[in-house]
């Protein structure tokens, strides 16, 4: 059973449709690249994803249960999409780190929120804050952010604060990681090593939904790719038959660039 | 100069007692236009349009006027107008009309101030808080709130200065704050007539109350500096 099964979805601004049917699905482990222009949906797709914006057609299913379904109201409940946006994490262009807490911090404030809320908080609070901790202290070291880990975000570069902020996204175990562009607005020796984490991530089987304009990167490690172009899904496939094969004119013309050079 | 020093411990008695009043509105004000800015802040954010129109209304006829006149309406109005004296007589009068017209005011100042620290904060950390599974109530107080106050430290420091130069206006209906104490011994108060010079020397304490104010509102500004 895929771990993720996205089915025709469709999502408006207004008049303008930004997402034209739009389906595929994710096996366990496996990692698919976005590709397509500025402007394709790339990004709004991710955003439906995580929930931060609602389809207004179509169903996602994480592990075969039925999270949104633009059709059934009772998917949609405030109340329960807190929960279910954990399925997702979700990794930003610009980071978006808490400025006013630690690299640390950052990665641990979520988790422990959510522990508030397990019925034997109150009695192995101790205990569970130093799991916590363990656990955040654990992911740092994997982001090689072992010296890093008491400054704030203003203290790091911007390779620094993305790899923080995969650690906090990791933090939560969530089943699907997603990534919207993570490396655009870092300069080429910082994209290095924040792709490089990523490849070790999909490496350890982590199950990643990436967007990204690093074409190099989506050729070798994806498992999938998806052309986006316009609201549609206009070609995906294995990556190697995507990029050495596109069957689409559009997808030739977008890929010529980065194939000659 | 001999005469000055004779009169001084009479006069700083009768301006000290008057600086208590000043520094009663300027706390009174404070105390209510705080939580009432924040009010009015979120009034005109509101997605409920006759409200947010209603709410920039009052800011904009609040703004838009002398806090002089704001004082002398709300003052006189009731009794003078419509015969009904709401404020009653004498100095508590006095005060309660003051502090409403100032917590007006301020509050209308300050509800602009709120709004800019609220929409200051990049949306991007409401959203990175929502996809960790925080709740509202958590991307608020967690999240929200200290990168606000942060934003709004700076002017709402120039406001609070202001406001302690702004309690002079009272004096226009009255109210018996330094000015007025000082103001007194020109007309003649205990012993002491056609002295001008404790009514300039009333800037002494608003310029000492608003020194210490400086280095207070700078040592939280600089506590702020540990984050960008």
């Amino acid at each position: 059973m895929p771990i993720l099964e996205v089915e025709h979805i469709r999502k408006y601004f207004g008049h303008t449709e930004v997402l034209k049917d739009i389906s595929f699905s994710l096996e366990q482990g496996q990692v698919v690249s976005i590709i397509g222009s500025s402007g394709s949906g790339k990004t709004t797709l991710l955003r439906c994803l995580n929930f931060l914006e609602r389809p207004d057609k179509g169903v996602i299913r994480v592990n075969g249960e039925t999270l949104f379904d633009a059709d059934d109201a009772k998917t949609q409940q405030e109340s329960e999409i807190r929960k279910k946006r954990l399925h997702f994490g979700l990794v930003f262009q610009s980071f978006n780190l808490f400025p006013q807490y630690t690299a640390l911090q950052n990665v641990m404030l979520a988790k422990e929120l959510l522990a508030k809320e397990l019925p034997n908080y109150k009695a192995e609070r101790k205990k569970i804050h130093d799991e916590i901790e363990a656990q955040a202290r654990e992911l740092l070291n994997q982001m090689g952010l072992a010296d890093r880990m008491a400054n704030y975000p203003h203290q790091l570069s911007g390779g620094q604060c993305q790899r923080v902020a995969i650690a906090r996204a990791l933090a939560l175990q969530p089943d699907i990681l997603c990534f919207d562009e993570p490396t655009s607005a870092l300069d080429p020796e910082l994209t290095g090593e924040v792709l490089k984490v990523m490849k070790e991530l999909a490496e350890q089987d982590t199950t990643m939904v990436i967007v990204t304009h690093e074409m190099a990167f989506a050729r070798d490690v994806a498992n999938h790719v998806i052309f986006m172009d316009d609201g549609h899904i206009l070609e995906q496939g294995d990556p190697m038959e995507v990029f050495e094969r596109p069957k689409e004119e559009r997808t030739r013309q977008f890929l010529a660039r980065f194939t000659q050079g | 100069m001999e005469h000055i020093l004779e009169q001084l411990p009479i006069v700083l008695r009768a301006l000290n007692i008057g600086f208590l009043q000043t520094l009663k509105l300027f706390f009174v004000t404070l105390i209510g236009a705080f939580p009432l800015g924040l009010v009015i802040a979120f009034g005109s954010m509101s997605r409920f349009k006759p409200l947010s129109y209603f709410t920039k209304c009052i800011v904009l006829i609040v703004r838009g006027t002398p806090l002089m006149i704001q004082l002398l309406i709300i003052y006189y109005f009731p009794g003078l107008v419509l015969h009904n004296p709401v404020w009653g007589g004498g100095e508590t009068g006095r005060f309660f009309a003051a502090s409403v017209s100032f917590i007006l005011n301020y509050a209308c100042y300050f509800s602009e101030i709120y709004r800019g620290g609220i929409q200051g904060v990049p949306i991007g950390q409401e959203e990175a808080g929502l996809v960790l599974g925080m709740t509202k109530g958590q991307i608020f107080f967690k999240i929200t709130l200290l990168q606000m106050i942060k934003r709004i430290v700076p002017p709402m420091s120039n406001e609070i200065i202001t406001l302690v130069k702004d309690t002079s206006l009272a004096r226009i209906i009255a109210l018996q704050e330094v000015i007025w104490a000082g103001q007194a011994f020109m007309k003649g108060s205990q012993g002491i007539s056609g002295e001008i010079w404790p009514m300039f020397f009333t800037a002494v304490y608003y310029l000492l109350w608003n020194g210490i104010l400086t280095v207070l509102l700078g040592r939280l500004e600089k506590k702020l500096d540990y984050f960008k």
